[in-house]
Parts: structure tokens; sequence; C-alpha cells
């Protein structure tokens, strides 16, 4: 049976993490490639890599990350923040990413999927999508409205009817950050996840909230998710992976131990 | 020395940075005669299998792929390698190498999970393999060790070949072929520690069978 994933987030830009990791052995890591190697090292099913300024100039340089660490770690990865292209999707793939997550470019032209989907397949293609909560309403009947922009700008695109939409046009994951959840450390959005994954049948992985080992279990058994994105509760030294992942192997949920 | 077959299939570099990481000698090549020199044989593959097909046969690495199994040559099939391996895929309506018996098919949606929910369609994550037969790919693995999947089709190679089973709603072959001639559905090379052990393994098995020659 498929394992429950367990997938840090790092926040790269200028080649840089945009925080230090700070780990208690006082070691402060702000090469991203070190602390991918780390969190490899500790049992991470998968990394998630966002290049959060991602101009012309910074790119070139984030490319050079995506080298180092395919050569570093044995375990898939996946970029996003700002591909809008074929060839930049290209680009991050050939440099050894398994996947490119797609989110305001694909909002603004939905083609993108479908392209990127015939050129490198779907398990090659991850919809960001950021959710709001906003009153239900003929045009959001979800209650959910996708923003993009890093949440600033609303769309007016209803959450579950965009997600549905991209699984047709080829995404093989969804990756769903709630906004509104996103830096609480209060716990995922379990009302949104659980709702986008009963209605789509690719994996979705929650994201935006996790303070507790116990907001984990939540999203991937109540929540339906098939992975959960950490960030905070990992870079600090709060929790290890292992801690996170002996927390939901007592609960009988199936993770992986290195 | 290992060569990784180049067809253009996305995923020869991570196999190569995987076996140098390892210390293991590996080219990536097209060229007949590196692939006749080379100790074993490894067919990677990311994406679909009537792509994938097409490039092979245009550079005739069909024809030089059974020469060289016909040989005896140790080869090791990964991901969508493995299922071109077989006569058939569903995917793309595409008749493919017939090296071993079998066809691939997509999972059925709808198919319940262990835990009693519908599976994700692709297959995507980490699973076990429970090996049914032994093999020398697995030495020094345990049955808890777990390896990357990440497929929408899966092989249904003919009676005998299958070597491991893994179950996502079903269970389906996930490692096949015989001795020397493998396939596997998941990727060695990002599947951590198990999946470099494997690959350890084949390399291994390839060194010996030069110098039984």
């Amino acid at each position: 049976m498929l394992s429950k994933r367990i997938i840090p987030c790092l926040d790269v830009r200028n080649g840089l993490l945009t925080k230090g990791i700070k780990f208690q052995d006082n070691l402060d890591l702000g090469d991203p490639v070190e602390a991918a190697r780390r969190y490899y090292e500790e049992g991470a099913d998968e990394i998630v890599f966002y290049d959060i300024t991602a101009s012309a100039e910074d790119r070139g340089i984030f490319l050079g990350v995506v080298e180092k660490v395919a050569e570093a770690i044995f375990i898939p990865f996946s970029v996003g923040g700002g591909l809008s292209s074929v060839k930049q999707m290209r680009d991050v793939l050939l440099a050894g990413a398994e996947k490119v997550s797609l989110n305001s470019a694909a909002v603004k032209n939905p083609d993108l999927i479908a392209q990127g989907a015939a050129a490198f397949g779907s398990q090659a293609v991850v919809l960001g999508l950021d959710a709001k909560k906003v009153p239900s309403s003929d045009r959001c009947p979800s209650g959910y409205e996708v923003v993009i922009n890093g949440g600033r700008t609303p769309t007016g695109l209803d959450a579950l009817n965009w997600a549905q939409k991209a699984q047709e046009l080829g995404a093989g994951e969804i990756c769903l950050n709630s906004i509104d959840a996103d830096g609480t450390l209060d716990g995922y959005e379990i009302n949104l996840t659980s709702m986008i994954s009963s209605k789509v049948t690719i994996p979705v992985i929650a994201s935006g909230g996790a303070g507790r080992p116990e907001h984990l279990y939540q999203a991937l058994t109540d929540g339906g998710a098939s992975a959960a994105l950490i960030a905070s509760i990992v870079h600090y030294d709060q929790y290890r992976i292992k801690d996170l992942k002996d927390y939901l192997q007592e609960r009988k949920l199936q993770v992986r131990q290195i | 020395m290992l060569a990784i077959i180049d067809y253009q299939a996305g995923n020869q570099t991570s196999v190569h940075r995987a076996l140098d990481h390892l210390g293991l000698e590996s080219v990536i090549t097209d060229n007949p005669e590196t692939l006749h020199q080379a100790n074993g044989l490894i067919f990677p593959g990311v994406g679909a299998a009537g792509q994938a097909m097409g490039i092979l046969k245009n550079r005739r690495l069909d024809l030089v792929i059974a020469e060289l199994i016909k040989a005896g040559r140790p080869f090791l099939g990964i991901c969508l390698g493995c299922q071109i391996m077989l006569e058939f895929s569903e995917e793309n309506q595409t008749q493919t190498l017939g090296i071993l018996p079998g066809h691939n098919i997509r999972f059925a949606e709808g198919q319940l999970d262990e835990d009693g929910r519908p599976i994700r369609i692709p297959h995507m994550g980490w699973n076990t393999v429970n090996l049914v037969s032994p093999t020398a790919l697995w030495n020094g693995l345990s049955p808890e060790d777990q390896f990357y999947f990440v497929h929408s089709y899966h092989p249904v190679p003919g009676p005998g070949l299958t070597l491991g089973l893994t179950r996502h709603g079903l269970e389906f072959a996930s490692v096949f072929g015989r001795e020397g001639l493998w396939a596997l559905q998941f990727h060695p090379e990002k599947s951590g520690r198990p999946g470099l052990r494997i690959l350890s393994n084949f390399h291994r098995y390839c060194l010996e069978a030069a110098r039984a020659k």
C-alpha cells in the first residue's frame, strides 16, 4: 500500500534559502543544496523548491541550484515559482527535477498544463493551487476562490472547478495551499483539503498551516490528502521528520521509514 | 562500464547521477558500438509509450537491444523502459519491443485501497515490493524497503515472469523478468538507499557476468 508522503518545502531567493534553517546542533543552513541533503538523509519522501523572485537573472542561478540538488539527493523533487512556458519547464526538468509546479501562469493560460503534460507526461506536472475562503456565491459555489501572486490577487475562479479542470487538462497532482492557514501553524484547512481531494482522482498534497504532528494526521485522514507539505515545523528543529513519521505510524498510517 | 540507453526518454541523467554517486562508471549513449562494449545495459524511461517507441525505432535501437539481449547481455529496464520490454501497451495502443511476453494496462478507476478509499491515479509515491522469487538484485534489501513509483499503466507479464508484487488497489507485477534480464516499474535512481543498492547489485552482477565469459 502506498505510503503517505511528508514533503519539506524550501523557498529560494537568489540561490539561497529565504530564511536560514536552524537546527539544534547550531547548524544554520542557508544553502538549499545542504538543506535538501539534510532532509533527504532524515527521510523526506520528496522535496519542493519554490523560486521566490524568479526574475530572468535569478532563474539562471536557480537552475544551477537544481543541478546541484539532483547530484546530492536520490528522491524526487519538484520546482515551482514563476514557470510560465514549456521551455522553462524543460530547463528545470533537464536540470534534474522530476516535476514542475505551475501556479499563476496556469491560471492565466490553462493550456500550459496540457502543453506540459503532452511534452513531459502528467506525472511531471503539478498544479499549485492557492485558495482563499470566500462567501459561497454563484461565481464561487465551493466557497473557496483561487488567488495568485502569493495570495494578493483574486482571480474570480472557483477552487474546486479549477482543480477539476486542471485534472482534465492533464495535471498529475495538486499541491493545495490554503492562504488563510498558511503561516498560522494552527493546522491545515481540512474542509478545503477534503472537498478537493474527494472530487479529483489525482493525488492532493495538503499545504499551509502545519504546526504539530496531529495536523499532518488530520490532513492525511479526514482531509484525504496523499501527502503533507511542511515548512516551519521542521525548519527550526521543532520536530524532525522522523518524529512526524513515528507519530503517524503509531496511529496506523503507512509511512516510509528509513 | 554500464551503458544507459539514450532515447530522449527523460531520466537518463538521473540514472547516470545515481551511478556517479555510487562511483560506478556509466555512459549515456545511443551508439550501437558503445552499447555492444558495455558490461550491462540500463533502459530507463519517463513519458508515454507511443512516443518512446517512435524514437527507438527511428534510431534502430529496437534491433540493437534485441541483438544484445539475445547475446545474453545483462539488462535492466526501469519504469517506462520496463513496460516497453513487453509486447503491447494500452497507452497510445502501442506495439512495444516484445522482449518478454505480456502487456501493459491502465489502473482501473474506482478500485479501493486497503484503507477503503478509492485509489489515486497515477500511482505516485512510495510503496513496498513483495518479492515472490529470490533475485540477485535484492541482495542486502529487506521486505520493509520502499521504492518510488509514478505511473498510470502497469505491467502484466506472461506466466512465470513475476518476481515481485506491489499493491495499489489490485496487486500488480512491479518486478519481473529473470536473472540477468530485469524489469522494474519503480525508479531505483529516486528510491533512496534501497534503490541505490539495487543499482549497485546490478553493476556487480554485470561485472561477474563479464568475468565469467
